[in-house]
Order: structure tokens, then sequence, then C-alpha cells
């Protein structure tokens, strides 16, 4: 890991003093937002840790924790809008609150630090700190009142609930303690999704090339649509995940990612399979035609599916290490067997079934 | 939220015979799996009589659990054990491939597909 490549939002550091910052998103705010969410420069988002002022905060005023990703440490200014608060920004090398936590970034130790540093006991006069609940999985609030005599309040999930919790007299009612899932968390998964598989879409192109050169025998007039037909086939399947699997997930059967992939697969499959029939001859839809190419069309987009699937178990906020691990060890044996037979059976319909 | 994941295999332990009902746990529980009641005959365990905290720490939504491991880590008692890691498959496999623990490779630098973060990206 390389040295951190920060750099201050607002000027710097003045000279053992802390960094002035406004509540409203500028344009260019949004438009950092709107970048990182499409994956665009996300792991190079951040700003300088240290302390900076919201308002005009004075001895008194609370202290809000965060990590130094740009866009958690907008959220947190945002919610502040107001309000006069100390904002402490732990180095967590650009990444957001949760991330950092599980990582050891965002951490006790880093937080130790950070109080030293920007000499946090001498700007305020009381001994709290409101860090992100998030934040718990990588802080021990017990160690740092140990080390620092900093007293640990963990405030409300998100951001945007601060005012609120502040208003509640710091209490936190369920909602404000839970992760939530909602369809529109889900939907804005899909851009980082679709542009993290990039390279994945990219093997699947070859992959499908290969076949419409075998189906058509090398270069031959009717490749192109072949490619088509392949391509479709592939990157089709492994794109409809991606986008239906967020979207759909609580209403895809079971609590398998797999699974729950593998029918988005095979839907599309049988709904481009009951096209086929009336374009026979055609180099595109030769791909549905006879059984083998049937057949073998519903596992490889099954299998892509399924591993698209499998692999989004990161992106939720419900699954567990132990779960996860289960799931991968019966799932991955069958996705590569069925991504083989797949393959395999293109290849047998390709001579049983020659368009050209 | 509705959605469930596996639960066969969750390694969240609670020993309430160290339990002193700070409700740390509940606070920093992002799936709300405890919850602080009054204690019922035999579960205050072996705690001395003066000890013995007027409510403790209950599971009460183990299948909720994503071993995010913020219950272990905050309970100043060790009254709470919980494997803590990722719920990444893509980091699972990762760590196959390199014979290496489920490694993400999302923090520093490193341009890694998966993990959770885009999803926390939002929060606070």
């Amino acid at each position: 890991m390389s040295a951190c490549t920060c750099s201050p939002i607002a000027g710097g550091h003045p000279d053992g003093g802390f960094i002035p910052v406004q509540s409203d998103w500028t344009q260019a705010d949004w438009l950092g937002a709107l970048a990182v969410r499409l994956n665009v420069g996300r792991m190079d988002y951040r700003v300088a840790p240290g302390l900076y002022a919201a308002g005009r905060p004075d001895a008194a005023a609370p202290v809000f924790v965060t990590a130094n990703y740009k866009l958690s440490f907008d959220h947190l200014r945002r919610a502040l809008r107001g309000l006069d608060a100390w904002l402490l920004v732990l180095d967590t090398h650009g990444v957001n609150v949760w991330c950092a936590a599980g990582k050891g970034t965002f951490s006790t130790a880093e937080l130790n630090r950070q109080i030293e540093v920007t000499g946090l006991s001498k700007v305020v006069s009381h001994r709290r700190l409101i860090l992100p609940q998030l934040g718990a999985v990588g802080v021990a609030a017990h160690a740092v009142a140990q080390a620092t005599g900093f007293t640990v309040i963990y405030g409300p999930v998100r951001a945007g609930d601060i005012p609120a919790w502040l208003n509640a007299g710091r209490r936190k009612d369920s909602a404000m303690r839970t992760v939530r899932f909602s369809f529109w968390d889900r939907l804005v998964l899909v851009p980082v999704e679709i542009v993290n598989g990039r390279t994945h879409l990219l093997t699947l192109a070859a992959v499908a090339l290969v076949l419409a050169l075998i189906r058509v025998r090398g270069f031959d007039p009717l490749l192109a649509s072949s490619f088509a037909g392949y391509a479709t086939l592939l990157l089709g399947s492994a794109l409809a995940a991606c986008i239906f699997l967020p979207l759909l997930l609580p209403w895809l059967p079971t609590r398998s990612f797999s699974i729950k992939g593998a029918t988005i697969g095979l839907i599309l499959t049988a709904c481009l399979a009951v096209l086929a029939p009336a374009y026979a001859g055609s180099g595109f839809w030769a791909v549905y035609q006879g059984g083998w190419a049937i057949a073998g069309s519903a596992l490889a987009a099954g299998a892509i599916a399924a591993f698209v699937g499998l692999n989004f178990t990161g992106a939720t906020v419900f699954t567990s290490q132990s779960g996860t691990l289960l799931e991968t060890k019966r799932a991955l044996p069958v996705i590569a067997g069925a991504a083989f037979g797949g393959l395999a059976l293109q290849i047998i319909g390709a001579f049983c079934n020659n368009p050209s | 939220m509705n959605l469930r994941y596996y639960t066969s295999a969750l390694t969240l332990e609670l020993d309430s015979t160290r339990c002193v009902g700070c409700g740390r746990c509940v606070e920093v529980c992002p799936h709300g799996v405890f919850a602080l009641m009054h204690n019922v005959p035999g579960g205050i365990g072996s705690l001395p009589h003066a000890r013995r905290p007027h409510r403790q720490s209950h599971i009460v939504a183990r299948d909720r659990c994503m071993e995010c491991g913020a219950c272990a880590l905050n309970c100043a008692t060790g009254a709470i054990r919980a494997g803590a890691g990722v719920g990444c498959a893509t980091a699972i496999i990762n760590g196959m491939i390199r014979g290496t623990a489920p490694e993400c490779g999302c923090g520093g630098r490193e341009k890694s597909s998966g993990c959770r973060g885009s999803n926390c990206d939002g929060n606070n």
C-alpha cells in the first residue's frame, strides 16, 4: 500500500489549527458523488484526515468522527447543516466507514492517533465522541476510553438521521440503528456492479467469438450474426443478473444467491428460446434452436448468472461470512460444471444444427 | 429488512454469565439481533449477587446476524463471541485462489471488484 495521496479540500491545515467546512454541497460535490456511484475514481475520492469545523464550534461543541472517503465526509457535513460541530476525520485510505472498519483502518488505534495528532483534548472541554454506528466494527469504545479518556457514543447508521437523533436526545430508535437494503439502496449498486464486472464481460465476449467461429467454421458471412447471438446469450445473462438480481432480490427464490442468479439466467434463456423458432436459419437465433443448443444455452446462462449472483453476496448488508463460505463451497463446483457442460453442448449443437 | 441468509453455520455466542447489561451490543448491532431484557430465572448465571445487572442482553434475532463483529469488539466484558469477516464470495474465492484468508482488497489503493464497498458508500 502506498502513501496516502489525500488532497485537502480547503487549502490545507493552518498550523495546529483546523479546516473550516461548508454544509452545503457544491456542483462539484454532486458530480463527484455521481462519479463514484458509477465507479469512476471511487478508490481515490478523499479528504485530508484531521479536524474540521462546521459552523462556529466552541469548546463545548460535539465531535463527530468519520472516514476520509469524501462521500462519507460529505454526507456528514451536509447532515450537520445549521449546527456548530467538530468533524474528526480518520485516515481510512479513502474507504467508507463500514468497509474501513472491517479492514481495520477505521480503528481504535487510528482514532486514538487522530485524537493525539489534532490535540482534540485541548480543543474541546468535554470528553465525548460521536461515531457512526457502523464504525463499531473497527472501534472498541471501552478501549478508546481507556487510552484517551474520551467516551464513545455510537450515533445513527446513516448521517442523514443525525438531526433527528439529536432532537430525540441522542436516542436511537430501531430504524436509526438498522442498516436497510431498500429498492433504492439496491438500485444504486447496479452501475458499480456492471462497471466492476467489465473484465468478466470482455472474457465472455471472447468466449462468444470462439463459439461463433466454431459454429460457422471460421470466417463466414454468418460469423457476425452468430457472434451476436452468442454474445447476447453470455453477456446478456451476466448483465441481466447485474441489473435484476439487486432489484428483484427479495422476490427471487430461496436464500441462495446463486439460485437467485440462475433463475434470472434461465428465465432469459426461456424467453429467447420461445422467440427463436420464428427465425429459423438465422445465425443470431441458432443458439436457441435444437435441443442441444437450448440445453447448452440454459446451462451457460444459468451458470453465468449464478456466478454473478454468488458474487453479489459481498454487496449486500446481511450476508455472514459463515453463510457465504457455505454457499460458495456448495455452489462453485455446480456453477463450474454447468459452465463447461453448457460450452460442450453448444459445440455439439453447432455440429448438429449448423445454419451454414 | 426481511432478507435472510444461511444461518446454520453462524458463530454468534453470548455468555450471559459475563453480561453486565451495558447495552453496547444493542447500540452497535445493525440488524437488531440483541435486546436488553429483564432477567428471567436462570439467565443471570454465576455473577455474584451484588453484581447481577437489572437487565441483560439477549439474542432475540439470531438469524439476522451478519457476523460483522461489532458487538464482540465492543463488549467490554468479553461476553460475546462472533467470527468477524466479510460475507463476500468474491473475497472467499480470492482467498481460495491465493491460499489466504478471504481478502476483498477494496481497502487501500487496490482496485478490485466486489466487497461491500459500493453499498456502504451511502451510509454514515
